[in-house]
């Protein structure tokens, strides 16, 4: 049967016909739908771990455990988990084993695009590169297969429009994975799983051994091809980027590489003596081209093709027209008009939002934000201009610290979601309290992770598969680290977010304000929509309900008589009635909820 | 009757484009095409321009088409209209729908919005072949203004049954039949409804 699958749909559907067991990951764009889907198939657990170190680490017990699993996760939550992946690749599995690390290449929903094939490199492990939805699920299968053969993780390496682009899949069976003895009982090989040192030394030649064996085999991979064509030019190319080429060069040959660790050497000397002139599109890197040019083999890519930035057709034919490939006739005629100045319209803060009164007091107060990964990082926007660092998940919090041990000597906040907290937060707040710093931490707490689309966490009180669990509470927690001074505050209050947030910054100890409403988009959210209205008489276009930057809230055609001003008009489509531009008005000319 | 089509469907988050893109990569599937689509999800998804792309042919390889070789652009919102306009082959089919959604950096920012006038002078620039709809109209007017992008995909069936570039292997009962697989059960026929009434924008 053939269903039209995403890439993320298909490595879900590869895994669980390969009789994936277990399989943990922490959400991230474009990642997410992996366990999403995975989650909804029998057989399957499925799980959201608070970050990706604990899904590799989870996985990974599940593979010496004798069952086949797989944990996924963003680019950069291969950072996060880079030290369970380095130690699963040198003591092997019992059982196929899974990383899915999705690349961001164009940074579409990212902080940047690192390129994890050389992480594959690093770790002494395999790395297979999809480049539709149909080898999303074929190397998924292939991956588990590789990893039991070889005694190794496989890193499959996918990328946003892999991820989410949608192709033809001819669907398989559910396959009864040949358990191993480990399924019965937890091994007792110290030798292999536990790695001090003594041990360690001799996974070493092992590991580096495997890596040149699985070289050899990429020789018959089946997913390393030639297609054959026109011998003037030869392409060698991997993922999204072979469809690229495909397009725009319709003639030439091809070396597809559906395994890009190890690369198969002899195929690739093979392919470049048949060609006159070899070169490499890949995204990103120059990682394929540099291994080609190790082996002495003459080949053009990056000073062709960008480093920087996401691939598609129109990029590789400028590209291939810019480097004499390709005539000037190969470019398309465009139409030729001027669409004129477009107002720009970056991603803000939704209706309804709870976080806004948060970010309108921070801006007021114009104190140094260190702010987090999550919706709430578009705080930064204007009007709202309230996050002045964001590098990567759980940073707010050392930051601040650091920045105050520094002697800033204004008082810094630290911003952190509800999710983004249990994800590497807490033990930067642990050492604020231990060090002792007076930083202001701001928990938002709205109980779901928002910026993905909602998925569950800790803070749920729901699992991924839709069981009942305890939703743990910030407060409690907090306290427990030993932080004295701690409120949890309805995120709506924006009287009292602001008064909270000038006593802790008066403190010379750490405290921890948590705001606390669930995100308007929740279902239970939306049916308690209302919106409010501006009563035009008593507006007088003071524009301050602008300032917190709800889209809602435009600008009418109806000017104030006295200042000549515009009034305000709510959007009663956008308008979820939270009130925040109630509490804002100074002359009560926006209705409440009554 | 053409050997690719490619579609662009540009809007804003939340207005319905990655429904009308899964509708229009399965039409293509249903009428015999290889299909692919392409969008981006994250936080775009939070008020930003969304995008997706479709296409039916042959052979399908990139799931994106580049700049100039947009066959059909089907816009939910005014300004993404023109900010997608250079997408487009010269004298392609187009679909707007005639909403304007204010960004924040009008609303607030004091950046220009564009006015009708210079929408219609661009676009008659670079195709000949340019439908408006108000789909919300319309929609609302059907009993639910949730199935402007159905009226919408009406009109653009009727665009491309209109220029013949499917040749006769598409009907309007593909259109249909797709629809009706992806609509709950008591929804199906305010959806046929509007799915008509943008057929017969163009078909009247």
């Amino acid at each position: 049967m053939i269903q039209l699958l995403s890439g993320n749909e298909a490595v879900a559907r590869g895994a669980w016909e390969a009789g994936v067991t277990v399989a943990s990951a922490y959400p991230g764009t474009p990642s997410t739908e992996i366990l999403e889907t995975l989650a909804r198939f029998p057989k399957v657990y499925a799980e959201w771990a608070p970050n990706e170190k604990v899904a590799v680490d989870v996985a990974i017990g599940a593979a010496y455990a004798g069952r086949r699993s797989l944990a996924a996760m963003k680019h950069v939550g291969l950072n996060v988990a880079a030290d369970a992946f380095m130690y699963v690749a040198e003591t092997g599995v019992e059982a196929g084993i899974v990383i899915v690390s999705a690349d961001d290449p164009g940074m579409h929903s990212s902080q940047n695009e690192q390129d994890n094939r050389t992480l594959a490199k690093f770790a002494r492990v395999p790395c297979l590169e999809p480049s539709d939805s149909q080898e999303a699920k074929d190397l998924t299968i292939a991956a588990f297969g590789l990893s039991e053969r070889f005694d190794t993780p496989v890193l499959l390496r996918l990328t946003t429009r892999i991820c989410h682009s949608t192709t033809a899949v001819e669907l398989g069976e559910w396959v009864e994975p040949a358990l191993p003895e480990a399924a019965q009982k937890f091994p007792r090989n110290p030798a292999k799983y536990v790695m001090v040192p003594g041990n360690a030394r001799k996974r070493h030649p092992v590991i580096e051994q495997r890596i040149l064996d699985i070289a050899e085999f990429a020789e018959t991979f089946p997913y390393n091809r030639i297609e054959s064509g026109d011998k003037s030019l030869g392409i060698i190319t991997a993922g999204i980027a072979y469809q690229y080429a495909r397009e725009v060069f319709p003639q030439a040959s091809f070396l597809h590489l559906g395994m890009t660790w190890p690369l198969p050497e002899k195929m690739i000397r093979k392919f470049a003596a048949s060609v006159d002139r070899v070169i490499v599109i890949e995204e990103l890197d120059a990682f394929i081209e540099e291994a080609v040019k190790l082996m002495g083999i003459p080949v053009e890519g990056k000073s062709i093709f960008p480093i920087i930035g996401e691939l598609d057709p129109g990029v590789v034919r400028e590209s291939a027209i810019h480097a004499g490939l390709l005539p000037e006739s190969a470019r398309p005629p465009l139409v030729k008009v001027d669409a004129g100045t477009l107002p720009a319209r970056p991603p803000v803060l939704c209706p309804g939002c709870p976080h806004r009164s948060t970010f309108y007091i921070l801006n007021k107060l114009k104190v140094p934000v260190n702010g987090d990964i999550g919706c709430y990082t578009l705080g930064l926007v204007p009007p709202l201009n309230a996050i002045h660092s964001c590098g990567c998940m759980g940073a707010s919090i050392g930051v601040a610290h650091g920045a105050m041990k520094a002697g800033s000597p204004e008082r810094h906040v630290a911003v952190i979601g509800d999710s983004t907290f249990f994800h590497t937060g807490i033990p930067a707040l642990i050492n604020v309290v231990y060090n002792q710093s007076p930083v202001v931490t701001v928990i938002m707490d709205n109980r779901i992770t928002g910026m993905t689309g909602h998925q569950e966490n800790p803070a749920t009180g729901r699992t991924l598969q839709g069981k009942e669990a305890v939703e743990i509470e910030f407060e409690p927690l907090v306290r427990a680290i030993g932080v004295k001074h701690v409120k949890t505050v309805e995120a709506f209050q924006v009287e009292e977010i602001e008064k909270t947030l000038k006593e802790f910054i008066s403190l010379d100890e750490p405290s921890v304000l948590i705001t606390r409403e669930p995100c308007a988009l929740l279902p239970e959210g939306r049916k308690r929509w209302v919106s409010l209205e501006v009563i035009s008489d008593k507006c007088n276009g003071c524009s301050l309900c602008f300032r917190i930057g709800c889209p809602a809230i435009l600008k009418s055609d109806e000017l104030d008589e006295r200042y000549q001003r515009p009034k305000a008009l709510i959007d009663s489509g956008l308008c979820t009635g939270c009130e925040i531009c109630a509490q804002v008005c100074p002359r009560d000319a926006i209705t409440f909820r009554s | 009757m053409n050997e690719n089509i490619n579609f662009l469907l540009a809007g804003v988050g939340g207005q319905g484009t990655i429904l009308a893109s899964d509708v229009l990569v399965n039409v293509g599937l249903a009428a015999g095409y290889q299909a692919k689509q392409a969008e981006v999800h994250g936080m775009s998804q939070r008020g930003g321009s969304v995008t997706s792309h479709v296409r039916w042919g042959k052979v399908v390889y990139s799931p994106i088409a580049a700049a100039g070789e947009v066959d059909v652009l089907l816009a939910f919102e005014k300004a993404e209209a023109l900010r997608n306009i250079p997408q487009l082959r010269p004298g392609g089919l187009v679909v707007i729908n005639i909403e304007a959604i204010k960004p924040l950096t009008v609303t607030s920012g004091g950046q220009p919005y564009p006015d009708d006038e210079h929408l219609k002078t661009t676009f008659a620039q670079a195709t000949s072949h340019t439908v408006y709809v108000n789909g919300a109209a319309i929609a609302t007017e059907l009993g639910n203004s949730r199935v402007a992008n159905v009226v919408l995909l009406g009109a653009l069936a009727a665009q491309v049954d209109q220029s013949g570039m499917a040749g006769t292997g598409l009907t309007y009962d593909t259109w249909l039949e797709v629809i009706r697989g992806r609509v709950p059960q008591k929804y199906i026929e305010l959806n046929q409804k509007a799915f008509q009434a943008g057929w017969e924008i163009v078909k009247k």
